[in-house]
């Protein structure tokens, strides 16, 4: 009878994939780091089907132009490869500043959330200015059901990337006043899940409303 | 300033809802006044308001959803005197405020009083049954529950400031638009149910990863209890539905704030789309509510038979089977919609395939109780009660399931008898149930049986009255929400439903003198030994109450009933099992970050509703920096010492060796 969980063993499977005397599943409460990132993971997914009923409403209303533009006649696509660029390179830098995390470098995590917030807000200027210009050439989510469920699902993931830059300063702010705590660290790996995250969200994004968009 | 906001926006000239507005607000005031005067406020604020212990937060769900539930069923008499009155004249209940009562009645027995007991109890008995200290995320779940109190508080809120949605509990558009509402009540329902939504959801995460991740040493999947399955079900429904319905209300919530059409008449928008989506999380939501009574009755039936489950993994696998088939029988809800008779035939079977694992459910508890020694105490009765009623509200689903039979009854009173016919034998006699059941697990003394039967038969008279005839109405043409009628034959009918509702009012009577007779006679009803059913699994190897930390420590599962297993071999060898090697250990601090995110999400929701957006916006930072605050705490576990868990163990070792029947000098 023991509290401990038996979750490291020596040997060439520092993970226990399953191997062992004991099944993975009676070995007790798995370690913080796992259940945090896991509970994380738990919901993510349950993000994904928030924005799956945005796309499924997009998919439903996208030919509803309602004699107002369909998406081939405002897409900017060049701006849309931009907007994907910078979000892909805060992804890269993200992915930097986890690694600074495990390197325990505190100025390197700086620059690279700073870089990652450098191009996130980027991202989210590209996003501003399309929705005000379409807003300006009365094309806003009033025209018709297609706008609609256009500004919703990309503003859905907008929203999202705004809340994350809320939460990345927060980070930075945190890791400089009290370095790398174990449960800092924890926040920052599922800081990282949520950004990189983002990130899936925008490739469906791209291809279902942009490229499928721009096509039809 | 204010918004659309005024003095205005109190319904002066309507007596019911002011004159109940104010019983509340006495009641509020006069319980405050005494907490106050009898010094319990710090008390409160220190072992229960800021409690992240799983057990404190689980007793509040129940006791919020018990006090909601009186609020509800308040709802439904209305609704039942209204209707026996009402045939050829206007009854006493204006049209406009009818329709305000029966939005509420649903809403408020679903989510405000079905989804909090549940909760309520899966948060209580899941982490002991697996023989851990707490929930994965012990802050997150204060977070949720007062979460889920800020929207009902909004709904409450709504009875007198304002007014509530008229448009039945899933607002169907484009009635629910701004165009038919434009009053502040569809705003009420919305934000209410996007505040709490956003507790269940976390709570669903939070069981989710208990169940998977925080098991204790040897509490392999197949041999966790089978209330720890159902739950696992449901939050995983809870996780991939609730998000289903935060989309469809944001985009309800854009089409009345910001002029979109998702829903509208105009431009394109498509309302037969809002019907899909509510429906896609709102059949889940019913299995949601009904799979964790499934396994209250699980436990009730195999501890009061003294057999385990039969069935064990049947259970299991009927259990996930209904908890994918949820998800693919949604258009059952609207064959009427009109998509074709292949879509509805497909529907139609689905529908009717969730009766097989079901009635493997109802077999498996009929058969645990053949050939048992069986205890009729109040839990097994509200479990018999259920598996009787049950059986008629399932046949009664697969008629609707049929889709002609259905274009005829869809939206008649068959329909409500139907669905109240599930909801009440199985969710609220499960939430009754689990309530009598862990009672003296959470305070040490059993509740009184003679009150606790009493108010079952009243319950269960009281159900059959009320609905039985609803059934009939409903197959005499009688339509749901019918505020008032002219067809002199179903008076007779309304006013037996009447007379059921006033059983059901006897029964809740009961309940409540069931629990001042128990707390009075606290004394002999004591359960000294922690295990007062003779239970099989782990809640009742610890004491009644449990410390905080449930277990001094973590036991070690050897098989399937871990501690019957135990038990048994304590009786056999005539000695307690070895004591353990006992260590310190981290427990998580209490934190304020629950009720004080909750009073800023009110503040959020309160000013969204009337368009005051400079509170919207400070509210939002409120909140924000109150997650700022809780992270930047350097303090957030408090240590457990050996010596104490030694000491709490030794307690509950004495409790045990006077169960078997062993010396005292045994436990040393």
């Amino acid at each position: 009878m023991s509290a401990a969980p038996a979750h490291s063993r020596p040997g060439g499977d520092p993970h226990n994939l399953g191997h062992g005397d004991v099944p993975i599943s009676e070995r007790g409460p798995a370690p913080k780091r796992i259940v945090v990132a896991y509970g994380f993971w738990i919901f993510l997914l349950s993000d994904f089907i928030l924005f799956s009923g945005f796309f499924a409403a997009y998919a439903v209303l996208a030919k509803e132009t309602a004699g107002g533009p369909a998406g081939r006649d405002i897409f900017d696509l060049p701006l849309v490869a931009w907007e994907t660029a910078f979000l892909l390179l805060s992804s890269f830098a993200c992915g930097m500043a986890a690694i600074a995390t495990t390197a325990k470098s505190v100025r390197w995590f700086q620059v690279s959330m700073a870089v990652t917030a450098l191009f996130g807000a980027a991202f989210l200027a590209c996003e501003l200015y399309e929705f005000v210009h379409l807003i300006g050439e009365g094309n806003g989510p009033s025209r018709s059901a297609f706008l609609s469920a256009f500004f919703a699902l990309v503003g859905c993931h907008g929203l999202h990337v705004t809340l994350g830059m809320l939460w990345l300063t927060t980070m930075m702010a945190q890791v400089w006043a009290k370095g790398f705590r174990d449960d800092i660290v924890r926040r920052i790996a599922c800081f990282a899940l949520f950004w990189h995250a983002l990130d899936i969200i925008w490739v469906a994004l791209f291809t279902v409303v942009y490229l499928l968009g721009s096509a039809a | 300033m204010f918004g659309k906001l005024s003095w205005q926006s109190i319904p002066w000239e309507e007596p019911i809802p002011l004159v109940a507005a104010s019983v509340v607000l006495l009641i509020g005031a006069g319980v405050l006044a005494w907490v106050w005067r009898r010094g319990y406020v710090p008390y409160l604020w220190r072992e229960w308001i800021t409690s992240v212990d799983h057990k404190r937060i689980g007793i509040m769900y129940c006791i919020f959803a018990m006090v909601m539930l009186l609020r509800g069923f308040s709802d439904a008499l209305l609704m039942r005197s209204q209707q026996a009155m009402a045939m050829g004249n206007e009854g006493y209940l204006p049209p406009d405020h009818y329709d305000q009562v029966f939005t509420a009645h649903g809403v408020i027995m679903i989510f405000f009083v079905a989804m909090p007991f549940m909760i309520g109890l899966m948060n209580f008995a899941v982490p002991l049954q697996l023989g851990v200290r707490d929930v994965a995320f012990p802050t997150l779940n204060n977070v949720s529950f007062w979460l889920t109190a800020s929207g009902a508080l909004l709904i409450n809120i709504s009875l007198v400031v304002g007014e509530f949605a008229k448009t039945g509990w899933v607002v169907y558009p484009p009635l629910s638009e701004i165009r038919f509402s434009p009053g502040v009540g569809v705003d009420y329902y919305l934000w209410a149910l996007q505040i709490s939504g956003v507790g269940t959801l976390l709570s669903g995460v939070n069981l989710v990863t208990t169940i998977l991740k925080m098991r204790a040493p040897g509490m392999g999947y197949t041999r966790m209890p089978m209330f720890c399955w159902t739950t696992l079900a449901t939050n995983l429904l809870i996780v991939a539905a609730f998000p289903i319905l935060t989309a469809t209300l944001a985009m309800l919530t854009l089409d009345r704030y910001l002029g979109f059409h998702f829903f509208t008449n105009e431009l394109g928008g498509n309302a037969m789309m809002f019907v899909n989506l509510i429906w896609a999380w709102g059949h889940p939501e019913v299995y949601i509510l009904v799979l964790p009574a499934f396994g209250v009755f699980s436990e009730v039936v195999s501890t009061f038979s003294g057999k385990p489950l039969f069935g064990y993994r049947s259970m299991i696998v009927a259990t996930m089977v209904i908890c994918l088939l949820s998800f693919m029988v949604w258009l059952h809800h609207f064959f009427t919609m009109g998509a074709g008779a292949d879509v509805n035939g497909f529907f139609g079977v689905a529908t009717m395939i969730i009766a097989v694992p079901t009635g493997v459910k109802v077999f498996n508890w009929i058969f645990t109780m053949y050939g048992g020694r069986i205890r009729f105490t109040t839990p097994m009765l509200y479990s018999v009660g259920f598996m009787c009623s049950f059986v008629i509200g399932g046949m009664t689903g697969v008629l609707l399931a049929v889709p002609p039979a259905d274009f005829v009854l869809h939206n008649s009173l068959f329909l409500v008898a139907h669905f109240h016919n599930i909801v009440i034998p199985a969710v609220l006699f499960g939430a009754f149930a689990g309530y009598q059941y862990w009672f003296p697990k959470a305070f040490g003394f059993t509740l009184d049986e003679k009150w606790g039967k009493r108010g079952f038969w009243c319950w269960i008279t009281g159900f059959y009255l009320a609905f039985m005839p609803l059934y009939i109405l409903g197959l005499q043409g009688m339509t749901r929400r019918l505020q008032h009628y002219d067809v002199p034959e179903w008076q007779m009918y309304l006013w037996v439903a009447g007379i059921g509702a006033l059983f059901i009012a006897a029964g809740i009577a009961c309940q409540i003198i069931q629990l001042f007779v128990s707390i009075r006679n606290r004394e002999a009803l004591k359960d000294t030994t922690g295990d007062p059913w003779d239970g099989r699994s782990l809640e009742w190897v610890t004491t009644s109450p449990p410390p905080a930390f449930n277990f001094a420590v973590l036991p070690n599962v050897q098989g399937e009933e871990a501690y019957w297993s135990v038990k048994a071999e304590a009786k056999e060898k005539g000695e307690l099992s070895k004591r353990p090697k006992y260590e310190a250990f981290e427990m998580p601090r209490n934190s304020p970050t629950g009720i004080v995110t909750a009073f800023f999400s009110t503040a959020i929701g309160f000013a969204l509703i009337w368009h005051i957006w400079w509170l919207a916006i400070v509210g939002f930072f409120g909140a924000w920096a109150t997650f700022v605050v809780f992270a930047w705490r350097d303090e957030t576990e408090y240590e457990v010492s050996a010596e104490e868990a030694r000491r709490l163990d030794d307690e509950r070792r004495r409790a045990k060796a006077a169960m078997v029947g062993l010396p005292q000098d045994q436990i040393a």
